[in-house]
């Protein structure tokens, strides 16, 4: 079964808070970086998966960001896959 | 046999001793349930304590909803069962459904640990029964992520069906509209931030915290007049 090289990217959701990017965005320009707006902070998440196709490995890493891997609520998540090199 | 409470150790959990001493204390009969098991032993009410269940991994609440105690703990509240989550019990009550929105990080990214003041909003909860709409309670906080949100319909259900039960008095983590505690529709179960169970006693700094102690006690069949 071909293996899937997944990568997850849970982030807050638009319009929620995000204490810790306000944090990083207002320490910036202590350092000169200026001009920098929108800076969210979120999680990245990988790992591989097994599935007949893309699709398959798709929908089901769709089902874990919905009931494990994120919070709706609060969360939205960006799904990357790409078919593993076979190990 | 009624008065018996049980309190939900998970790994990482740090308050479940605090809930029994409270608990016993105010003529209750407080026992530990293991998060791994699936019964509830026939107990009348369910305290899930403060701490870091399962490490606060991912987010907090996030795996502790899938301990094998928590489908008991679902069944028991759809039943009517009382439940009460108290810190990371409310977190892990928010990830399980049993209660609406999310607590996230506080506004200020500090670790909050002090007393702070709680405003009682409604009576009509299994932890406020005893208590009066407008009562002020100093208890302590003690959180991260303890930043309460919901989406604006949900905030709407909760203000119209007078779901919110407890509101700080001065807002310490900028949770929407200083929510510090709800209540589902059934109003059995409950999750709030503060600790009351460590404020029971003026030697805490605090004995506010007895009013709801002896709420959630009368929720769990405990018939007494309360002499305060």
């Amino acid at each position: 079964m071909p293996a899937f090289a997944v990568l997850v990217e849970v982030r807050l959701r638009p319009g929620i808070a995000d204490p810790q990017g306000a944090t990083i965005e207002r320490s910036l320009p202590h350092l000169g970086f200026d001009g920098v707006r929108n800076v969210r902070v979120g999680k990245a998440i990988r790992f591989t998966v097994e599935a007949d196709d893309e699709d398959a490995a798709r929908s089901e890493v769709e089902d874990m960001c919905k009931r494990f891997l994120a919070n709706p609520v609060i969360e939205d998540t960006t799904i990357t896959l790409e078919q593993a090199a076979r190990q | 046999m009624s008065g018996r409470v049980g309190v939900v150790l998970f790994p990482g959990s740090n308050c479940e001793h605090d809930v029994v001493e409270a608990v016993d204390g105010l003529g209750g009969k407080a026992e530990l349930i293991w998060h791994g098991t699936s019964s509830l032993a026939g107990v009348d009410l369910v305290v899930l304590p403060g701490g870091f269940a399962h490490g606060d991994y991912l987010r907090p609440g996030a795996i502790a909803r899938f301990s094998p105690v928590m489908s008991a703990v679902a069944d028991f509240a759809k039943e009517g069962g009382p439940v009460i989550g108290i810190c990371n019990g409310f977190q892990v009550l928010t990830e399980a459904g049993l209660l609406p929105g999310a607590l996230q990080k506080n506004r200020g990214l500090k670790f909050l640990c002090k007393i702070v003041e709680v405003r009682v909003e409604t009576a009509m909860s299994a932890l406020s029964s005893v208590a009066s709409v407008g009562d002020v309670l100093r208890l302590p906080i003690n959180h991260f992520e303890g930043n309460y949100t919901c989406d604006d319909r949900t905030l709407a259900e909760l203000r119209a069906e007078d779901r919110v039960v407890f509101r700080y008095v001065d807002d310490p983590n900028g949770s929407l509209d200083r929510i510090a505690g709800i209540t589902n529709e059934g109003r059995n179960v409950v999750g709030l931030m503060p600790h009351p169970e460590r404020a029971v006693d003026p030697l805490l700094g605090s004995a506010d915290g007895r009013v709801l102690v002896r709420s959630l006690l009368a929720a769990a069949g405990v018939l007494t007049t309360w002499s305060t």
